[in-house]
Formats: C-alpha cells, sequence, structure tokens
C-alpha cells in the first residue's frame, strides 16, 4: 500500500464497511468483492438496490457486473491508462474540484501536464475501451456527491501496481472524493490480519504504527523500552529478497510463521529452490503445509479458536478474539512459542498474557494508544487512529486535512504489462480467488461445504478460443509459461475475454504459481500475478 | 454449552461470531447480530469457519527433521534446536543471514512479538509478511 501512503500519508482504508450504504456511487477495480470480501460485496449491492450507482472496470465479467451501471472491460494491465484518461476527460470538461485541489492538494500542474496525453482516443487504442464509455464513466465519477473507490489484489498485483494506487489516488483527489463519509478510497485487505500485520511493524522497514527504523528518535524510543541497544537502522530485506539472498548464501535462516510461501508465491520453482538453499528453516503453523514439509523443525502453533488476541480489519478496527477451546496435543498459541525462542535465545519476554502485550503496544505505538483490552472487552472494536483512551476511534479518514498535511498528486505514465504475450506465447494468464476458498486453500479445503463446492481448480477460457484450441467444458487442459505448467479442467465461458485464460490459487494440487512472474513492482515488492503469458493447449 | 467471542479467521472484513462449545470441541457458530460489521450475518467460510479447528491433519507435536525425514520430537529438543541453530548462524554469518516470516493470520500481539524477537532478540530488521500478496 506503498501508493496510498505517499499519496495521503496513510496506506490504510480511508473509509468504514458501515459507511458503504451511503455512497452514491461505487468505482470498483481490481476487486472480486462478493468472492473476495463477501459482507462488503453485499453491502454494496444493497447499496446499489437502493439508488447507487456501480461503475466496474475489470476486464472479467465477475458476479458484481450484473449490478454495474457501467463496466468496463479493460486490456488486462491497462488501468493506468484508463484512469488517466478519466481524468484528462474531468480536466477538459472542468469537472474537477478545484477549492479542494487548491486548499488540500500539491502538484496539480504536474498532474495536468501529464494526463493530457491521454485523450479518450489515445486510451482507446491502449487498453480497448470505446471512448464515449469512458466519457461516461468519467462524468459519472466526477457527478457523484459521495464516492467510493474500492480497489483489492486485482490492482496491486501487477508490476505497476503501485502506478495504479497511485492513480486512484489521483483520480479522487482531483475531484474532491476524499475526507467525508462514503467518500474515499478504499483498499479492501485479504486476509483478516494483513492490517495488523501491517500496522504491528511486521515489515523491513518500520516498527509498529509505520514509525521508521531509519528515525533516530523512534529507534531510541524502542531501545529504551526494550532494554537494547544498536537497534538496526537499515530496513531489512523483503520477502522476495529474502528469497532471493537465501539462492545466493547470504540468508542461511528462515523462520516462517503462519505462513506458506511455496504456495502463495510467485515462481514456486525459485522458492523451493530458496528453501533448499538455506541452513535452517523453522516453520510454526497448525497444518503442515507445502512449506512446513520443507523445513527442519515444524512447531505445532494453536489457531484462532485457542488462543487470545486482536486483529485488525480492513476497515482498521482492532477487535478482541477470545480463546474457546484448548490447542490439540501439544500445541501451543504463537506468542508464547515466541517468548520461549526468544527466552532461551538470550534475550527474555515476559509476558502472563496477551493483554500484557498490548500495553506495550499502547505504549509504543501512537495510533493504537487509546485501544487498551477493558475497552475492547465491552465494545465492537475500536478503529485506529485512537490516540489516548477518551478517544472513540476514527471511522474515516483524512477530514480536514491529510495524514501527511497535503495530499499530494503523484502522476504516473502507463507501462505495458513486464511479459506481454507473443506468439508462442500467445494467451494472458490472470489469477484471482472464487469464493469457496480462502487463500492457498490449508483451511477452506479442510472444509467439506466448501470442498464439495468447489473441489478442484478450473481454467476459465472465452468460447471462441476453445472453440479454436477443440476444448470442450471440463476437458483437460494445460497452461505453460516460460517457467513451469500446469493442468486443470477447462470451464468455458464469456466471463474472461478473448485470448485470457483465469485461475485460482488455492489447490495444491494445480500449483498455479509455478507459471506466474516474479517481476516485481518497484517500489511495493508486489509480484505480478495479474497478468503473465502463457500457451494453451488440450491434453489427449 | 459455552460461547466465545471470536473473529473470522479469512478475509479482511473481520465479521465476528461466537463460537459454541462443549468442553474441548467447537460445536457450531453464531454470528455477532450487533457487531458493525457483519451485523448477524456470515458468508459460507465464516459459517463454517470452525470446522477445520478439529481436523484430524492438525499439528499437534512438534517435528524435528532426523536422518531426512521429519519425526516426533518434544518442545523442549524442538527448541532447543531452533535456538540453537539461529544463535549459531547469526554468530558465524552475522544477524543479517537470519531472517523471519510473520503472518497475516495470527494477532497483532504475535506480529509485535514477532517482529521484536527479529529486531531487539536478533539484531535484524529481515521481517516481512506475506499481505504484499
Ligand atoms: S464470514 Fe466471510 S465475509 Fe466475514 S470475515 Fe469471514 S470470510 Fe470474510
Amino acid at each position: 500500500m506503498v501508493g496510498l501512503a505517499a499519496a495521503f500519508g496513510s496506506g490504510a482504508m480511508t473509509n468504514s464497511i458501515g459507511e458503504f450504504e451511503d455512497a452514491d456511487l461505487f468505482l470498483v477495480t481490481g476487486s472480486n468483492t462478493t468472492a473476495q470480501h463477501p459482507l462488503i460485496g453485499s453491502r454494496m449491492i444493497n447499496a446499489v438496490e437502493k439508488g447507487a450507482k456501480l461503475l466496474l472496470i475489470d476486464p472479467r465479467e465477475i458476479p458484481l457486473a450484473r449490478f454495474a451501471g457501467l463496466h468496463l472491460r479493460q486490456n488486462i494491465g491497462t488501468d493506468v491508462a484508463v484512469l488517466n484518461g478519466m481524468m484528462n476527460i474531468i480536466i477538459e470538461e472542468g469537472l474537477l474540484d478545484r477549492e479542494y485541489v487548491e486548499n488540500r492538494t500539491e502538484g496539480f500542474e504536474a498532474l495536468k501536464a501529464l494526463v493530457g496525453s491521454y485523450s479518450p482516443r489515445v486510451v482507446e487504442k491502449i487498453s480497448g475501451i470505446d471512448r464515449h464509455d469512458l466519457e461516461k464513466a468519467a462524468r459519472m465519477y466526477a457527478a457523484a456527491d459521495k464516492a467510493m473507490i474500492v480497489y483489492a489484489m486485482g490492482i496491486t498485483q501487477h508490476t505497476t501496481g503501485t502506478d495504479n494506487v497511485k492513480s486512484c489516488a489521483n483520480l479522487a483527489m482531483l475531484t474532491g472524493h476524499v475526507g467525508r463519509p462514503s467518500t474515499g478510497v478504499n483498499p479492501l485487505r485479504g486476509q483478516n490480519n494483513v492490517q495488523g500485520a501491517c500496522d504491528m511493524g511486521a515489515l523491513p522497514n518500520v516498527f509498529s504504527g509505520y514509525q521508521s527504523v531509519a528515525d533516530a528518535a523512534a529507534r531510541k524510543k524502542f531501545e529504551d523500552a526494550w532494554g537494547v541497544s544498536g537497534l538496526d537502522d537499515k530496513p531489512g530485506l523483503t520477502i522476495g529478497a529474502m528469497m532471493t539472498a537465501a539462492l545466493r548464501g547470504e540468508v542461511r535462516a528462515l523462520y516462517v510463521m503462519g505462513e506458506n510461501p511455496m504456495m502463495s508465491d510467485p515462481d514456486s520453482s525459485h522458492i523451493e529452490q530458496a528453501l533448499s538453499s538455506l541452513d535452517f528453516l523453522v516453520v510454526q503453523d497448525i497444518f503442515l503445509s507445502e512449506t512446513a514439509a520443507k523445513a527442519d523443525v515444524v512447531l505445532p502453533a494453536a489457531s484462532f479458536a485457542e488462543r487470545d488476541g486482536t486483529y485488525t480489519n480492513t476497515e482498521r478496527r482492532v477487535q478482541l478474539s477470545r480463546k474457546a477451546v484448548s490447542p490439540p496435543g501439544l500445541a501451543r498459541p504463537d506468542w508464547k512459542i515466541i517468548c520461549e525462542v526468544s527466552r532461551l535465545s538470550g534475550y527474555p519476554m515476559d509476558y502472563g498474557s496477551t493483554a500484557d502485550i498490548m500495553k506495550e503496544i499502547n505504549l509504543l505505538t501512537p495510533s493504537y494508544t487509546g485501544i487498551t483490552y477493558p475497552r475492547l472487552e465491552t465494545s465492537h472494536g475500536l478503529q485506529w487512529p485512537c490516540p489516548n483512551e477518551e478517544h472513540p476511534g476514527t471511522a474515516y479518514l483524512h477530514r480536514d486535512r491529510f495524514s501527511k498535511g497535503r495530499g499530494t498528486f503523484l502522476p504516473c505514465d502507463f507501462r505495458p504489462l513486464a511479459e506481454p504475450p507473443d506468439e508462442e506465447y500467445d494467451f494472458l494468464l490472470t489469477t484471482g480467488r472464487i469464493y469457496f476458498h480462502f487463500h492457498t486453500g490449508t483451511m477452506t479445503r479442510r472444509i467439506s461445504t466448501l470442498a464439495r463446492e468447489a473441489p478442484e481448480a478450473k481454467i476459465e477460457i472465452h468460447p471462441e478460443d476453445a472453440k479454436q484450441l477443440g476444448i470442450r467444458n471440463n476437458d483437460m487442459v494445460e497452461i505453460a509459461s516460460r517457467r513451469g505448467s500446469a493442468k486443470a479442467r477447462a470451464e468455458v465461458t464469456t466471463c474472461v475475454p478473448k485470448k485470457v485464460v483465469f485461475s485460482t490459487f488455492h489447490f495444491h494440487e494445480f500449483p498455479i504459481n509455478a507459471l506466474t512472474n516474479p517481476a516485481l513492482d518497484p517500489s511495493a515488492k508486489i509480484p505480478e500475478y495479474k497478468g503473465c503469458a502463457v500457451k494453451v493447449r488440450r491434453c489427449a | 454449552m459455552t460461547r466465545t467471542r471470536t473473529v473470522c479467521p479469512f478475509c479482511g472484513c473481520g465479521c465476528s461470531f461466537y463460537l459454541v462449545s462443549e468442553g474441548d470441541r467447537v460445536k457450531g457458530i453464531e454470528p455477532s447480530p450487533q457487531n458493525p460489521v457483519n451485523r448477524g450475518m456470515l458468508c459460507v467460510k465464516g459459517w463454517t469457519a470452525y470446522e477445520f479447528i478439529h481436523s484430524p491433519d492438525r499439528l499437534t507435536v512438534p517435528l524435528v527433521r532426523k536422518q531426512g525425514a521429519l519425526v516426533e520430537s518434544t518442545w523442549d529438543e524442538a527448541l532447543k534446536i531452533v535456538s540453537t541453530r539461529l544463535n549459531d548462524i547469526r554468530t558465524k554469518s552475522g544477524s543479517s543471514a537470519l531472517a523471519f516470516l510473520s503472518s497475516a493470520k495470527v494477532t497483532n500481539e504475535e506480529n509485535f512479538l514477532f517482529m521484536k524477537m527479529a529486531r531487539a532478540a536478533f539484531g535484524t530488521n529481515n521481517v516481512d509478511h506475506c499481505a504484499r500478496l
């Protein structure tokens, strides 16, 4: 969420889930909301039924398309061009919010200059979107009073992911659509505690509350609280860089808690090699995942039902979850395991309970200072920033000013996909999620209802392409990229555009990330899952 | 029957529900009607979220690799191997030879402690999680 933090000063969702119902317009892009965030999807549908407009920008015919007033199906990877095109029209037609731009933002002239070259005709060539539809979309968004931009991994999982996000932020600021109820820019977080993991500083460059490791005052504060000296002032390695460093022999040991990078990361054979080159791999998890199976030591952890603790949802709401049952066998909650490892390694950590840990978080993390266990016990959570114990929490961000002061326009030029189709690899593969499963499937595939509804991976392909390749519904099909191949049954459907195939990464027997491109977005370091060149054939 | 308030372990909506349990067995789920996120509703993943808790595939004992295979072990042995190996590698190759991958599926408290361990106990900023993904 680097792009949003650079524009606004905070990378988090600006609004609350409850505000969805009062919006006048949703611009949804790169989010198959009804599948990935079902409860937010249903809020949007409720709002649309009450008269809100839905503007969908997505190459696929996702379920939300039925509710869309206008659906733009752009060529994969051309989002920046489409958003620049909308801004071009908004400026040309004088639909911008001049007062807002003047009083609350900076960098408008540079934006105006850049989007000037994205006329509807130019954008039509790049994106395949009819210029009249683009004009309609721009006017719809600019005219709405309370407009929410909603996006998820479809926007961020590109080599241009950060540019896509910045362009969304530009569009929202241009029309004054940030800083009011039901009005803002809303990245939907994929997993239940992505927001919390970021907030708590499980990132190479920041402590909790996004306090930079490069900031001497922040280091001093943490050193004093933790009773250590000389905390490292240089940002560490991101997950992708860790894998590369492991291959080079620079990283020798990896400690993985509750993740399965073998399944979730791109170019999985590269990850497998990286893990094999380590001297030592320890994995702490609730199941023997593909990654755990490669470990030197596997530590059995407690599931959500077997531990106390808090989670922060996509709208920055911190909620307390209590222990209902004991962990199976000898399994232990992750926090107790961490304390033990740390103690045995010569740095004792003594906490009697997770409430004790939260007290330390309160002390060291300004946005969480007022979020205490007694308050969480008696409420339905608190939304950060919550700077003191009297503070009610914050439903929407950037009300009178942006977190960083003025919002900054960060204009971006369109860059084509890192790996466009060519003669041999003539299709684009795009990956995503389906309603019935979650992430790499380690939990949901063990739930009988879900496994029954969606027992296996499918490769979606357009009827015209299918016909040309002699593929019928349910035929076994092989897709291959320059990195690997995988087989699954075909689902012939107009949901995907021509020359595009779609599939998911929930199924370990169909390891799609053997194919995907590890080319990274240069600043957010998110891999390009949403478009790589593949060839498709029917299995004999 | 006991009712315990928890948070759905799946997507970022953060729906809240009560786990209904008898002894150490979770029997069912009741969505929280007052919660402002889900207001008594859940999606199919949430309704069935308790099923995997008692899966026979759950890890229940520490495992340690011996002669190429993962074999059952004790906490004492497993934790000792972890701390000794991490410290040995640190002594030999420096803190930057260690890396820590945290998780978007565990609690805030656990993420906080994990990054504290990486930074304060092992002296490295090589800590990240899969949220980019
Ligand atoms: S119940 Fe469904 S919508 Fe709610 S948090 Fe769980 S997975 Fe997400």
